[in-house]
This record gives structure tokens, sequence and C-alpha cells, in this order.
């Protein structure tokens, strides 16, 4: 399989990131690239093989269901671009 | 007295308990050489300060008579392990200037038992790349050069800032993580060991995430045994990360000299590959016979599936990639970069905050999981990983204990040489770690010989899960038949 260049900016705007024009065919050569290698795949046999969910077998930890952590909103905001009295601020959504 | 950073971690901590020198002596000494060599580009953040109140605080434990396995011991923290209130970036520009409220597990457990921390290792842009080139702070130098010439060359990656730190001499050992051969690899470029534990043996918590199935923490040291001191310390059960398995650590120190006498070692014809240069395939057949020489038993042992584990990684980890950089939208942490409305702003603060290769693995793995691919990419490869470890399973199952590999298919090569415009020659690089990520087994890269050039070049053993112990007892039949390797200083 391989991506056109419409594919290439539908997969950037998935991926939220912004790709300019003169990027495109570079990237597309390089993704197909990557699919041409990653395509020998299709030649392994893997009837009723299980996909692998967990490397070491191991059962899902579940902690108790109590509050363990909180009351550091000013720590949780330190590093954030822009905040104003413990909120997040970004562009306007709703208009 | 002798030069403080060319002991090895061992004898380090061994001149600090009979007062041969003080921690304070150890840091300053590690300090200077950081100072004098900063053409390597090792570190991205030096922290003296705290450097030299940790040494300090050393000293008066050892002066009270206590103190824990690796107090006073300076050591290097790759760029990816949270470090609470000192910057981690995983070397991408879109964490600008991140300062973590946390400190990560492994980190805290090197601190717990008393050890110094030097400053921040470089690495690849979130611990994407092999040659440590995608860096937002440039290129990691290798100590290592070619005979009669000055070309620089990479230290591999992505911990090459943590490979190069120890190889020079400006720490007695650093952490790292692996998820294709990142922690293996560029030990072997620099004539270190590298060790990378068995998924779920190390705490994930606040390391900066790539692919969360395949990435593990562990050490790069000078020796062996450095690296199984260092062992003890990171690993560890954490409730904060549940993949992180609760089993009792084991004192790595005690398996380092213990007898491999009638040991199965398996050697993998898978790994023999066409075109593979004469001197890895002679590096090979010599480590195999010093494990002979030691007592050990080596059989031919197939892994059927090894060829299509670099092919599955590349779908699996960009596949977490995306999913885990999802987070890198300039809204809670690192530079933004404005636009006309929410989504403007994300795809202009990624676009911007993200390096090249970043942004590919993002792109690949956001494909691969999209409507109508998942099922023909994603779900295939995690199949074929089933397949690669029962590879594993089966040769285990037939009484082989270890398997001896090389680490690499060359030796270290030049910076910006495989700067070309195909990515699968740089992802080469990974062919012979990266079945170890894929079936979660922990892996060992020791030095083991040169190449024609007079570069280290490092054998690999992967073992069973959980027995770091038995590579750690074979390592070191290695590393006393091969000797050690020092980089001339240069710089």
């Amino acid at each position: 399989m391989s991506v056109d260049a419409a594919t290439v900016r539908r997969i950037g705007h998935l991926a939220r990131i912004a790709i300019s024009e003169t990027e495109v065919p570079a990237l597309q050569d390089e993704l197909n690239a990557i699919l041409a290698f990653v395509e020998q795949l299709q030649e392994v046999n893997v009837d009723g093989v299980e996909p692998m969910t967990s490397v070491i077998p191991m059962t899902m930890k579940k902690r108790a269901d109590v509050v363990n952590d909180g009351g550091i909103a000013d720590k949780i905001v330190a590093n954030a671009p822009v905040t104003d009295d413990h909120f997040f601020l970004v562009p306007k959504v709703v208009e | 007295m002798t030069d403080l950073t060319s002991l090895t971690l061992a004898e380090a901590r061994d001149g600090l308990a009979a007062k041969s020198f003080t921690a304070i002596e150890l840091t300053d000494a590690h300090l200077a050489a950081m100072e004098r060599a900063r053409a390597l580009n090792a570190y991205v953040l030096e922290t003296p300060e705290r450097a030299r109140a940790m040494a300090r605080e050393a000293d008066a434990r050892i002066g009270k008579g206590e103190g824990g396995p690796l107090n006073g011991i300076p050591l290097g923290v790759k760029d990816l392990f949270a470090t609470e209130g000192t910057r981690t970036t995983a070397c991408s520009q879109i964490l600008d200037d991140f300062k973590p409220p946390y400190e990560s597990t492994v980190t805290s457990q090197l601190w717990r038992d008393g050890a110094v921390m030097l400053g921040k290792l470089n690495n690849d842009e979130f611990a994407m790349g092999s040659s440590n080139e995608t860096s937002r702070f440039g290129p990691v130098v290798n100590p290592w050069r070619r005979q009669g010439s000055d070309a620089k060359l990479v230290p591999g990656g992505s911990s090459g800032g943590s490979a190069s730190a120890v190889a020079a001499g400006l720490c007695l050992g650093a952490t790292a993580t692996d998820t294709g051969g990142s922690i293996r690899q560029p030990a072997a470029f620099t004539g270190t060991v590298g060790l990378k534990p068995t998924y779920g043996r190390c705490s994930r918590w606040g390391i900066v995430a790539f692919a969360s199935s395949l990435d593990q923490a562990g050490p790069i040291a000078r020796t062996v045994r450095d690296a199984a001191i260092l062992m003890r310390s990171m690993a560890g059960h954490d409730p904060k990360d549940t993949t992180s398995v609760d089993r009792a650590v084991p004192d790595y120190e005690e398996a380092v000299g213990r007898s491999v006498k009638g040991m199965k070692i398996g050697l993998p014809r898978e790994y023999r590959l066409d075109g593979m240069p004469a001197e890895i395939e002679r590096l090979w057949t010599q480590g195999a016979e010093w494990l002979k020489a030691a007592g050990a038993e080596l059989v031919e042992v197939s892994l059927p599936h090894t060829k299509y584990a670099l092919p599955a990684y590349y779908i699996v980890a960009p596949a977490e990639a995306s999913s885990n950089l999802a987070r890198y939208d300039g809204v809670r942490y690192g530079a933004r970069v404005d636009g006309r409305n929410l989504v403007e702003m994300y795809e202009n603060t990624r676009a911007k905050g993200f390096g090249a290769e970043v942004r590919r693995r993002i792109m690949i793995g956001t494909y691969v999981l999209s409507a109508g691919y998942y099922d023909a990419y994603y779900l295939r490869a995690q199949k074929v990983r089933t397949l690669i470890k029962k590879d594993f399973e089966d040769c285990y199952a037939a009484g082989v204990e270890a398997i001896l590999t090389p680490a690499t298919p060359s030796a270290a090569f030049g910076i910006g040489e495989k700067a070309g415009a195909d990515p699968i020659e740089m992802y080469l690089n990974d062919i012979f770690t990266v079945t170890a990520n894929m079936a979660g087994l922990p892996g060992i890269a020791v030095p083991a010989g040169k190449d024609a050039r007079g570069l280290p070049l490092g054998l690999q053993l992967i073992g069973r899960p959980f027995d770091e112990e038995t590579l750690l007892s074979l390592g070191e039949v290695i590393e006393q038949a091969a000797g050690r390797f020092t980089p001339e200083v240069w710089w």
C-alpha cells in the first residue's frame, strides 16, 4: 500500500500537525518508504495467532478507589503557556 | 591521587568506603571533566550546585557511618527522566523549558540510595533515533574516533549522551531507556556496557513515554559489575506503573563472577545476515569461543521470525508514539504557537515543536491506526509480535538459557553519514536489538573487540524473562576475555 498527496495532508490533519504544501512530496516519499518496508509482514501466516496485548503475562492491577493525590493546582498549571487563576487558557471554541 | 573520573563505579564506591577520597572530591572531579568535554555535547544541562549539595550530604552520611549502596556516586540522567524542578525536555522543542513538579520513580530510587546527579544527558528527540542526531540540542559526539582520522562519529542513540558521557569519564554511570535498542546500540558504539531489563522490571513512571509496550529503563556503565550495581537500585515494583512487576529485586552484583559452566547458549542462525561484515562475524565467533572456554555449551538455534521484528516494530512503536505524543498540544505545558482557532493552534504548535523524525513517526502511527488500515497494519503487527515472542519461548523451553548475537551490524558511523532521504537505512541499526523489545526480554551489550579502524564493537546476550542475572554472569566472561575499552582523550 502507498499514500498519495491527499492522504499525506489528511494524516497531517488527523495527527494535528500543520503541513505546508512544499513539505508534502518529501513526506509522501518518506512515508511510502516506510510502508514499503513494513509490507513484508503480509507474507507471514498469522492465521489463528492471537495479537499480543501484554508482552509479559500479568493481571491488571487495581488500586483502592480512594483519593490519594490532589490539592496541587499550582503545580499542575505551573508549566502551562497561558493560564488564568488555575485554568488553562485556549483560543475561543464556542462562539 | 589517581584520576577519580577513570575509576569504575565499584572502585569509587570502595574508595569512598575506605575514605581514600570524599564524595565532594569525586563529584568535583566529574564536574571539571564535564566542563572540559563540552565539545562532546553529552550533557544538555549541568547541575553543579545540586551535585555538590548532594555530594556534601553523602559525605555527611559517610561521617555517620550511614549511606545506601550508591552513596556519593555521581551519575548522569538521560533527559527523558523527569527530575523534579530540573528542566526535562526529552530533547524536544515542544517541551520548551518544562520543569517537572515530580521525580521519576527510577531516579528517585537512585537518590534514595545516595547517588549524586551531575546533570541531564542528551538523547534523540523523544528517544526516536539511532544516532543522537535528532536532539533539539544538536548531535552528541562519540569520544571514539577512527584511527588516523578526526572525523566526528555518532555515539549511537537514542541514549547517545548517556553512552558518550560514560565512555568519556563524565559520570560513573548513567540512566538510559531502550525501546528498540536505545541502550544496547549506543553502548556497543562507545565500548560501554548497556543493560535493557525485562519489560516490567523498572517502573516507567515519570519517564517521557515513547512506545509504552516497549519502553524500559536501564543502566549504561563502564563494566558489567557497575551495570549490576545500578540495576539493583533502578529496579523494583511501583504501584504508579501498572505494568511494573511485583517481584523481589535480586542483588545483581552477586551474579557477576558466577560460573557459567554447563550453561546452554543459543546462536540464532537468522542473525547471520547476508552481507554481514566479516569483522562482525569474527567477533561473534570469538564471543562464542570465550563462553565455551568458560564451560558453556554453544548450540545453534532458530528464531524464524527474526526478519519481521524490525518491520513490525515500525508499526507498533509509531502507533503507540502517535497516541502518547497526542498530549503535546500547547495547552498544559511546553511551547505554544498561536493559530486562528483551537485546531490551528494545535497544528501550528505541533508542526513547530516536533522535529522531522518525530513528525514522521507520529504520521506513520496515525496512518496505521486510522479507520480501514488498523487490521492490515497494527493488528497484523501485534500478531507477528506474538510469533516473535514464541520463537524465543520455544528456544528457552528447549533448555537454552541465553542467546548470543552481535549487538549492531557495524561500528559507529560519522555524524551526517546516514542523513540520506531513506529513513530505513538508519532504522536498520536496530536489527539485532529490536527483537528483545518485541518479546519483552532482557538484553545486555558488552564491548568485545574493535573493528579494523580501532572502533569498539559489542556483543549482545538476550535472556529469559527476569533472568538479568544470567546475562550479567555471561557478560562478565566476555568482559574478562575482551578487556576494557577506553577512548584516548582528544577533546
